[in-house]
């Protein structure tokens, strides 16, 4: 794969359940080895989007490619390219994190499933945790187990929906380091997030996400001259992207 | 394409045999319990009934065995409702596998888990007084009665777990089928039932099921109980799978 195309071109996309129109026309476009934060509220579209481009939903509308495969026609494809990290923790609690990995290495059809796993396990510091059951684990704990799940036969896209939602402070720093380790390993991280200061720390590029549709995508630098300078106290302290997304959003019910 | 169907079930059937294997839950339910049946009925209420037959324990092997596999197939449902509440059902589907093996992993593990607890179940019935005289070819047809019973619940199972919107649905879908058996030929004759009740014994699936099962075992003529036995089997099975695959198709869109 040409290393200048896009890992992810989304033009158009529309997704209705019933009546209400979940996606509007969202338009974006990933750079390979970048990280990408899809920022918005709950209900923005987000988890819709991204399960589209995991090709667990079918979208009404549009187009999306990835890794320069059209998901609908070539979902296999797709599939071979990426990796999913749900919103929710999708481990099997029943079997040990050692167990867990081994089964995806098995399903990946690598070779060498057992060292692959040792090796996850020692990356993520869940050695010790290896032989004991999931259900005993943190949320923390989990979340790497997950993160590492999804690396197994090296997928060069990552998608990662909400990957700190419900985690404590601890839990998300350890998110959030796996995820910096990921990108300079150069794969390509979708990330959504409905946390301000997460895509602020991690993410090279930026699109927020409202009511279906992205108004306003950029690095933080771009958004940050978004905001009109009148505005704000520029000459005290530079503007938080919290501020900027509640501006943009026109939001005023947001976290201070 | 095809062997990565056979491996990737393969992955999927080890997968949940250990979710079995290691909840005493499912264990106690899907075989200490029957087993108990079994006690129960032999030592406790076999003095009093009247079956006309010489050995009870024998008249009444094959509505235990009936009733292990209706109470084992709650639980495919209820591990079928868990991945999908978990998002690992979303994992599998995400990643470059046979999609079908998901859920013929559960189906797969259903038949093997149930063929177990059945054959812990005769075992045990050997030990207090079951004997059969019947052949390999009629153990052969038994066994094959039996999976066709466990093939068509478990597509029940099946499509519970997918429709389900609690646990408790997933798994309670069973209890009117693990009764089933107590409102048949399974334990007492038909004969003495008063007449509604009578009717619908007979012409519920378990009894026909139950008789052949028992002819079989015992050497003497099907007659056409087992072509009943096999329509009813045949025909839920057509009708679950229907309804599955169609709940199925709605999940993965």
């Amino acid at each position: 794969m040409d290393d200048r195309t896009p890992a992810i071109r989304v033009h158009g996309l529309q997704k209705s359940y019933q009546d209400v129109a979940v996606l509007r026309g969202v338009d974006l476009e990933v750079a390979r080895g970048s990280i990408f934060a899809l920022l918005g509220s709950n209900g923005a579209g987000k988890t819709t989007t991204v399960r589209i481009l995991a090709t667990l939903l079918k979208a009404d509308g549009g187009t999306a490619v990835v890794n320069g495969f059209d998901v609908a026609a070539e979902p296999q494809r797709v599939r071979e390219s990426i990796s999913l990290t749900g919103q929710f923790a999708a481990v099997d609690e029943i079997l040990t994190g050692r167990e867990n990995l081994v089964m995806i290495a098995r399903l990946r059809r690598v070779d060498d499933p057992a060292k692959i796993a040792d090796d996850l396990l020692d990356r993520f510091g869940l050695t010790d945790a290896a032989g004991r059951r999931v259900g005993t684990y943190s949320g923390g704990m989990r979340r790497r187990l997950d993160i590492a799940m999804s690396l197994i036969g090296d997928p060069p896209i990552i998608f990662l929906d909400e990957p700190t939602t419900g985690l404590d402070p601890q839990g998300r720093l350890e998110v959030w380091k796996v995820i910096e380790n990921l990108a300079g390993g150069g794969t390509t991280v979708l990330l959504t997030t409905q946390y301000l200061d997460e895509a602020e720390k991690l993410a090279d590029r930026i699109a927020i996400l409202h009511e279906g549709a992205i108004i306003v995508s950029g690095t933080l630098a771009e958004l940050r001259r978004l905001l009109p300078p009148a505005k704000v106290e520029y000459v005290e302290r530079q503007p938080t992207l919290e501020e900027i997304f509640l501006a943009i959003v026109g939001d005023k019910k947001g976290p201070r | 394409m095809s062997t990565h169907v056979l491996t990737d079930t393969n992955v999927m059937l080890g997968r949940s045999m250990r979710h079995i294997t290691r909840s005493l839950d499912t264990i106690i339910t899907v075989t200490i319990m029957p087993i108990a049946f079994l006690l129960l009925f032999r030592y406790v209420f076999g003095g009093a009934i009247q079956t006309g037959a010489g050995n009870y324990t024998n008249y009444l092997m094959p509505g235990v065995l009936l009733i292990a596999i209706a109470s084992g197939i709650s639980y495919t449902g209820f591990r079928l409702f868990n991945d999908l509440q978990g998002g690992i059902f979303e994992r599998f589907n995400s990643m470059p596998i046979a999609r079908s093996s998901v859920l013929w992993g559960h189906v797969l593990t259903s038949i093997v888990s149930n063929a177990l607890s059945c054959a812990v179940i005769v075992l045990i019935g050997l030990l207090i007084g079951f004997r059969s005289s019947a052949g390999v070819l009629a153990w052969l047809a038994v066994i094959g009665i039996l999976l066709l019973f466990t093939l068509a619940l478990t597509w029940i199972a099946v499509l519970a777990g997918l429709s389900a919107s609690s646990p408790d649905g997933a798994s309670a879908f069973s209890y009117p089928i693990v009764f089933l058996p107590f409102i048949s030929s399974a334990f007492v004759p038909t004969d003495t039932m008063p007449t509604p009740v009578r009717v619908f014994a007979e012409n519920q699936p378990v009894t026909s099921i139950v008789n052949s099962i028992r002819a079989l075992l015992d050497q003497q003529p099907v007659g056409h109980d087992i072509w009943i036995a096999l329509a009813w089997c045949a025909g839920i099975t057509v009708v679950a799978y229907a309804l599955a695959m169609r709940a199925y198709h709605r999940k993965i869109s």
